[in-house]
């Protein structure tokens, strides 16, 4: 459905960031993109979105393509039209706004308008505690609520693909495995393919059909979940666990250190 | 007592035409942070136009009304599109003088077409006398009134409830995050400069009908600065109410304390009110939480 083919991004004119990054998410999946800070997860996303363009930042070489149409140099209107919908970073809801108003911020695209009211309730429905809080300004959601705002406003979208960039950033562990079951429910009720950016490695490889790592603006490792929760490496610098399987030391930290250099 | 009655109509009608005014300018501000120093010329664009369509090409004023809204429109995008647009990202103080510029560049227009000498308006609203409670108030005035308030409510209507005025509430919010939803920032801009010189146009038209067309109409645009501080700059219906408490503010220090003052007195409470509420009555509130 979604293919990056040895893309290439630079910020600036002068700063490459995306160096060759390739990956493909099929239709239907869920794919996790794992990686430290750092090593091109969002711009990634921006890249498929078409948001690099107000950072300015650039898809230099290589494409990608979406349902084997190239859309990387449409806007992100048109992207958005054509199914794609990303949930940024940081959540980013329209403060000023009320619960109400920023789903239909995130309804804006769509041409049959007489179904938003019930595909408000349908969010509603995945997120009851956003029903309570209708009305209420968002900027002074909670962080949980900020997050399930941010999500239910792309399912209003209705999209094909949703890309989540760190859905779970600074939420209470509980908070964070219930934003993972829904994502997981929208993926199968839904059929939304969904492709998952995350630091928390242990959820996404839980929730993923296949994942990818990737350092320094280029992916070092694929596979399926199982096969990467396996993988030696995997344990030790995303899983945080060493050979027995123990949380591993302080002392570990350097090691980690010299062998992620070399792994990238 | 019908003195108090008397004022108190005047007042409400500078104000709902200074609320007009400072919509548009609020809307510019909150969509794209410019600082619009030529939101009076639209006004006074606007009353010439009228004035033209109605004595130079013998319209009626309805389709006069029709055709000042539409070149009024194409006006704010023309001049979102070739002055604005290309100066996305540049320093504020550079864009800032570009609409100063603007603003003697439109007055320069309007005076090499029309000169400088004032005229009178077609009297297209008619100019009887309404007794209301003791008080006289010329009907021109009430229907000032009635239109403003009833241009006032759609648009806060449209801003609170349609698709596009939530988007452009939610670009003023993060144009980022806006643009993620397959918002047109462009379009955005666009309509919020037409939305812009529309309204002042209007304004313009209501204002030259009660004194006439000439530069003067231009100042009333320039009234506009306390009443969007007052309101809160980014705030629409900070600037209605704003525009509200300003006009009945002058007009009451004009009728009991004479007229010298009554430009001042506003100034005054203006800065009674600021230092109680920096960001003005309803200024959004820069929500931070952690
Ligand atoms: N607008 C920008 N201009 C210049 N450089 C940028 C810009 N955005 C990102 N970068 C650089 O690109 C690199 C990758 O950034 P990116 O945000 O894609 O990382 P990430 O993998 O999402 O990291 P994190 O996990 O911290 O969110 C970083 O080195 C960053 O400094
Ligand atoms: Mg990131």
């Amino acid at each position: 459905m979604l293919a990056l083919n040895n893309v290439e991004v630079i910020y600036n004119d002068v700063i490459l960031v995306l160096k060759g990054m390739s990956l493909e998410v099929p239709q239907g999946k869920i794919v996790a993109l794992l990686g430290s800070n750092g090593a091109g997860k969002s711009t990634t996303l921006k890249a498929v979105s078409g948001l690099l363009k107000p950072e300015d930042g650039e898809v230099t070489d290589g494409e990608i393509l979406f349902e084997g149409e190239k859309i990387h140099e449409q806007d992100a209107s048109h992207i958005v039209r054509r199914g794609i919908f990303q949930v940024m970073e940081g959540r980013r809801v329209f403060e000023h706004l009320d619960v109400e108003q920023n789903l239909i911020a995130g309804s804006y695209t769509r041409t049959d308008r007489q179904n938003v009211r019930g595909d408000i309730e349908g969010v509603f429905e995945y997120f009851p505690r956003l029903k309570e809080r209708r009305r209420q300004t968002a900027g002074y959601l909670s962080g949980g609520e900020q997050q399930m705002l941010a999500i239910g406003r792309a399912l209003m979208a209705k999209p094909k693909l949703m890309m989540l960039d760190e859905p779970s950033l600074g939420l209470a562990p509980l908070l964070v495995q219930e934003i993972f079951n829904i994502i997981k429910r929208i993926n199968e009720e839904e059929g939304t393919t969904i492709l998952l950016v995350e630091q928390n490695a242990r959820l996404a490889l839980d929730v993923a059909d296949y994942a990818y790592i990737m350092e320094n603006g280029r992916i070092v490792l694929d596979g399926e979940p199982e096969t990467l929760k396996s993988n030696a490496d995997v344990r030790e610098f995303y899983l945080g666990l060493n050979e027995v399987g123990a949380r591993k030391s302080y002392r570990d930290v350097k090691h980690y250190k010299r062998r992620k250099r070399w792994l990238s | 007592m019908d003195k108090f009655l008397q004022l108190t109509l005047t007042g409400l009608t500078n104000g709902a035409i200074f609320a007009l005014v400072a919509l548009g300018f609020v809307l510019i501000y909150k969509a794209s942070d410019v600082i619009n120093f030529a939101q009076g010329d639209f006004l006074l664009v606007g009353a010439y136009i009228m004035f033209g369509m109605v004595t130079q090409v013998g319209l009626p004023w309805s389709l006069a009304v029709l055709a000042t809204m539409i070149l009024a429109v194409a006006l704010g995008l023309v001049v979102e599109r070739l002055v604005l647009r290309p100066l996305i990202g540049e320093p504020i103080i550079s864009v800032i003088m570009v609409t100063i510029g603007l603003s003697s560049l439109l007055r320069a227009i309007v005076s090499s077409i029309w000169g400088t000498t004032g005229r009178p308006f077609p009297p297209f609203i008619p100019n009887q006398n309404i007794s209301i409670g003791g008080a006289v108030i010329p009907a021109d005035r009430l229907i000032a009134i009635v239109l403003a308030a009833i241009l006032l409510i759609l648009f806060s209507l449209f801003f609170r409830y349609s698709r596009e005025g939530i988007a452009m509430r939610a670009t003023a919010d993060d144009q980022q995050a806006a643009l993620s939803m397959g918002i047109s920032v462009k379009r955005v801009f666009g309509l919020a400069w037409s939305i812009a010189a529309v309204t002042a146009a209007l304004a313009g038209v209501l204002v030259a009908n009660i004194i006439g067309v000439s530069g003067v109409v231009a100042g009333i645009g320039l009234r506009v600065f306390p009443v969007v501080i007052l309101g809160g700059l980014d705030s629409i219906p900070g600037a209605i109410i704003g525009g509200v408490i300003i006009g009945l503010l002058e007009t009451y220090t004009g009728g009991y304390i004479g007229g010298g003052l009554s430009q001042v007195v506003p100034f005054i409470v203006l800065i009674l009110i600021l230092m109680v509420k920096p960001y003005g009555l309803f200024g959004e509130v820069r929500i931070e939480r952690v």
